[in-house]
C-alpha cells in the first residue's frame, strides 16, 4: 500500500473510532430528549406516536417531582457552600502547618472517595439513627457535605501545590496586614483551585442516588424521584425535566466557555 | 560620615540545633550600596529576612533609623524587599502589582496613578500597565519587582538575589541600572548575592559572611586588597593561599616557614612563631629562572589556560599543590615543564592570621623527583 494510502486508513480508522465513541455518549441523552416529545401514552413510552409539548405542560402540575427538583437544588447549594469552606480551610491549613498526625489525617481523607457509596450511606444512615437525628433535609445535607470535603481538599491542594508563599510575604512587606493578604492575594490566587472544588462538589451532591436513598427519610431528591418512577418505564415527564436541565447546563457551559476564550484572547 | 540607618546588634539565629546567624554586629550608613555576600547557607537571606521582619532574631537587635524594630510585623518596618522569585502577584496587572503598596496605604487614586506611572517612566516600563506577570520576561518581570518595592520610597530596599534567574548578559545590564537607580533615588541598598562579581561591581561596601559569621565589611578594593581572613581572600577573586608560620621578625619584614619552603612577606601585629596563611593573588606572582634571596620555593610549569585576555600558568609546587601565575596575553611566561622559582614582592601581598590554627608540618630541603 502507498504511504498515502496507509495515511487515509489511518485516518479513515480515526474518524470511525470518534464517531463511535461519541454516539456512545450522546445517544442516550439524544433518546431522553427525543422521548419527552413523544406523544405516546401507554407504558412503557417508548414507541413515537407524533410531536407534543403535552409532557412540558403535564410537568408543571407534577408538584411532587418539581419539589424533588427544588429540593436538589436547596441541598447542592448548602451543601456545596459547606463542603467548600470547610475543604478549603481543611486544604490550606495542612499547607501552611506542620503538626504530629498529619499524615494519618492526609491518608484518612482517601477513605470516603474510595469506599463503596453504599457503605458510605449505611455507615451514615446507622450513625443518624444512633445520635437520633431525624432523616430529612439536614441529613442529607450533612451527608452530601460528608462525601463532597475530600474532593474540595483535593483540589484546593492542587492548586496549593504550585503556590508561591513569598507572595504572601511580598503583601505584607508592601503594607497589608495578614486579614487583608488573605482577601487581597491568596484567596483570589486559589480561586481557580476552590472554584473547581465547588462545582465538583455541586455536581456529585446533584446527581447523589446511593448516599441520599439511605438518609432521606421522607424527603425526596430528584435522582431518587426518577428512581422510584423508573419501577414503571420511565416516565415522559421525567424526561421533559431531564432535557429541561440538560439545555441549563448547556446554556451554562457556552457562556462559561465563552468567557473563558474571551480571557485567553486578552 | 553618613548616618547610621540599619544597626544590627549581636544578632543570632537558631533553628532547633542550626545555629545560621553567629553573633552578627552591622552597621549600614543612611544612602550606600551595602551587599551582603557568600555562598549559599551561610546566613545572608537569613538576616536579610530579619530586617525585613520574616524571621526574629533568636537574640540581639535590628534597629531601623533608630527604632528597635525586631517586635514590629513587616507591615509596619519601613522597609520593602526585592524577592528572589520577584512574587509579583499572578492575579493583578502590572498596574495593580506597582500601585499595591500605595493602595494599602490608603494613597488616594489620582496620586497612586501618577506615581505608578513615574516609577514605571523610572524602570523604563512604560505601556505594560494592562498586562499580566505571566506575559513578561525575566528582566522585566524582575523591574516590575523593583518598581513595586520603591514606590512607597523606603528609607531602607532589601534585595535578595534579585538578578539570580537572569541570563549573563541581561544581569551585567540590570547591575548597572540596579546601581544607576539607587543613587538616582538615593535609598539605601542591602544586597544579597553569592556572586563575587556582582558585589564587587555594585557595592559600596561587601559584608563577607562566611558559615553565620561576618568575616570582614569593607570596600571592594579594600576586600580584594586586604582580605581579613582566609576565607574573603579565597572568595573574592582568585588567589595562591599558603598554610605557614612566621620565622623570624624584622620590623615590618616577616620570614615565613611554608610547607614547601621559605618566603617573605611584610605586616604588622604578628609575633614570632605565629600560625599565618600568605595570599597572593595570581597577578602578583612572579617567577625567575634563578633562586631569589628570601624564597626558597621551587616549581614545575605543568599547564596553561587561555582565558581571552589573560593567560593564567599552573606550576606545581613539591607537595603536589598548584600555582597560579596570571599575565596579560602576550606577556611572557615560562615554558612548559621548565623548573621556575616562584617569589613575589613583599608588599604585594596579604599576611592573615590564621584563625583555624591547622598547620602542615615544614618540610625542608626538599628533593624534586
Amino acid at each position: 500500500m502507498s504511504r498515502q494510502g496507509k495515511r487515509k486508513t489511518k485516518k479513515g480508522i480515526g474518524i470511525a473510532f470518534c464517531t463511535c465513541v461519541y454516539l456512545f455518549l450522546f445517544l442516550p441523552i439524544l433518546v431522553i430528549v427525543v422521548n419527552s416529545f413523544n406523544a405516546t401514552t401507554s407504558k412503557p413510552y417508548l414507541t413515537w406516536k407524533g410531536f407534543t409539548f403535552d409532557w412540558y405542560v403535564r410537568l408543571f402540575d407534577n408538584g411532587a417531582l418539581l419539589s424533588s427538583f427544588g429540593n436538589t437544588i436547596i441541598i447542592a447549594v448548602v451543601s456545596t457552600l459547606l463542603a467548600t469552606m470547610i475543604g478549603t480551610l481543611g486544604a490550606f491549613g495542612m499547607y501552611k502547618y506542620k503538626f504530629k498526625g498529619k499524615g494519618v489525617i492526609d491518608g484518612l481523607l482517601y477513605i470516603p472517595v474510595v469506599i463503596p457509596e453504599i457503605v458510605l450511606g449505611i455507615s451514615l444512615l446507622s450513625l443518624f439513627t444512633n445520635v437520633n437525628i431525624p432523616r430529612g433535609m439536614l441529613t442529607l445535607i450533612l451527608a452530601h457535605v460528608t462525601f463532597s470535603v475530600p474532593f474540595v481538599i483535593f483540589n484546593v491542594r492542587a492548586r496549593l501545590s504550585g503556590y508561591d508563599n513569598s507572595i504572601e510575604e511580598a503583601s505584607m512587606d508592601l503594607g497589608a496586614n495578614r486579614v487583608i493578604t488573605f482577601f487581597e492575594i491568596t484567596l483570589p490566587v486559589l480561586a481557580p483551585g476552590i472554584a473547581g472544588g465547588a462545582l465538583l462538589a455541586f455536581t456529585l451532591s446533584i446527581d447523589d442516588v446511593i448516599i441520599s436513598y439511605f438518609v432521606n427519610g421522607q424527603t425526596k431528591t430528584y435522582p431518587l424521584k426518577v428512581m422510584e418512577s423508573i419501577k414503571s418505564g420511565v416516565a415522559p415527564d421525567v424526561n421533559a425535566l431531564s432535557t429541561l436541565i440538560l439545555l441549563g447546563t448547556i446554556v451554562l457551559v457556552v457562556l462559561t466557555q465563552s468567557d473563558f476564550l474571551k480571557k485567553k484572547k486578552a | 560620615m553618613a548616618r547610621p540607618i540599619v544597626e544590627i546588634n549581636g544578632v543570632n539565629k537558631i533553628y532547633g540545633s542550626n545555629h545560621v546567624v553567629k553573633d552578627l554586629n552591622l552597621v549600614v550608613e543612611e544612602g550606600e550600596f551595602l551587599t551582603l555576600l557568600g555562598s549559599s547557607g551561610c546566613g545572608k537571606t537569613t538576616t536579610l529576612r530579619m530586617i525585613a521582619g520574616f524571621e526574629e532574631p533568636t537574640s540581639g537587635s535590628i534597629k531601623v533609623e533608630g527604632e528597635a524594630i525586631e517586635e514590629k510585623e513587616p507591615f509596619e518596618r519601613n522597609v520593602n524587599t526585592v524577592f528572589q522569585s520577584y512574587a509579583l502577584f499572578p492575579h493583578k496587572t502590572i498596574y495593580d502589582n506597582i500601585a499595591y503598596g500605595l493602595k494599602m496605604k490608603k494613597v488616594p487614586k489620582d496620586e497612586i496613578k501618577k506615581r505608578v506611572h513615574e516609577m514605571m517612566e523610572l524602570v523604563q516600563l512604560e505601556g505594560f500597565e494592562k498586562r499580566y506577570p505571566s506575559q513578561l520576561s525575566g528582566g522585566q518581570k524582575q523591574r516590575v519587582a523593583i518598581a513595586r518595592a520603591l514606590i512607597n520610597r523606603p528609607r531602607v530596599l532589601l534585595l535578595d538575589e534579585p538578578l539570580g534567574a537572569l541570563d549573563l548578559k541581561l544581569r551585567k545590564q540590570m547591575q548597572l541600572e540596579l546601581k544607576r537607580l539607587q543613587k538616582k533615588l538615593n535609598i539605601t541598598f542591602i544586597y544579597v548575592t553569592h556572586d563575587q562579581e556582582e558585589a564587587l561591581t555594585m557595592s559600596d561596601r561587601i559584608a563577607i559572611m562566611n558559615a553565620g559569621v561576618l568575616d570582614q565589611v569593607a570596600a571592594p578594593t579594600e576586600i580584594y586588597e586586604h582580605p581579613a581572613t582566609k576565607f574573603v581572600a579565597t572568595f573574592i577573586g582568585e588567589t595562591n593561599i599558603f598554610d605557614g608560620s612566621i620565622r623570624s621578625i624584622n620590623g615590618e619584614s616577616l620570614s615565613i616557614q611554608i610547607e614547601n619552603g621559605d618566603v617573605k612577606a611584610t605586616g604588622s601585629e604578628f609575633a614570632a612563631g605565629e600560625f599565618i596563611n600568605v595570599s597572593v593573588r595570581p597577578e602578583k606572582m612572579k617567577y625567575a629562572l634563578d633562586p631569589v634571596e628570601g624564597f626558597t620555593l621551587i616549581a614545575t610549569v605543568k599547564d596553561y589556560v587561555y582565558v581571552g585576555s589573560v593567560v593564567k600558568c599552573i606550576a606545581v609546587l613539591p607537595n603536589g599543590n598548584e600555582l597560579k601565575i596570571e599575565r596579560l596575553a602576550g606577556q611572557p611566561l615560562p615554558q612548559l615543564g621548565e623548573q621556575i622559582f616562584p617569589y613575589w614582592n613583599e608588599k604585594d601581598v596579604v599576611v592573615i592570621h590564621n584563625r583555624d590554627q591547622i598547620f602542615y608540618q615544614a618540610v625542608d630541603n626538599v628533593v624534586l623527583g
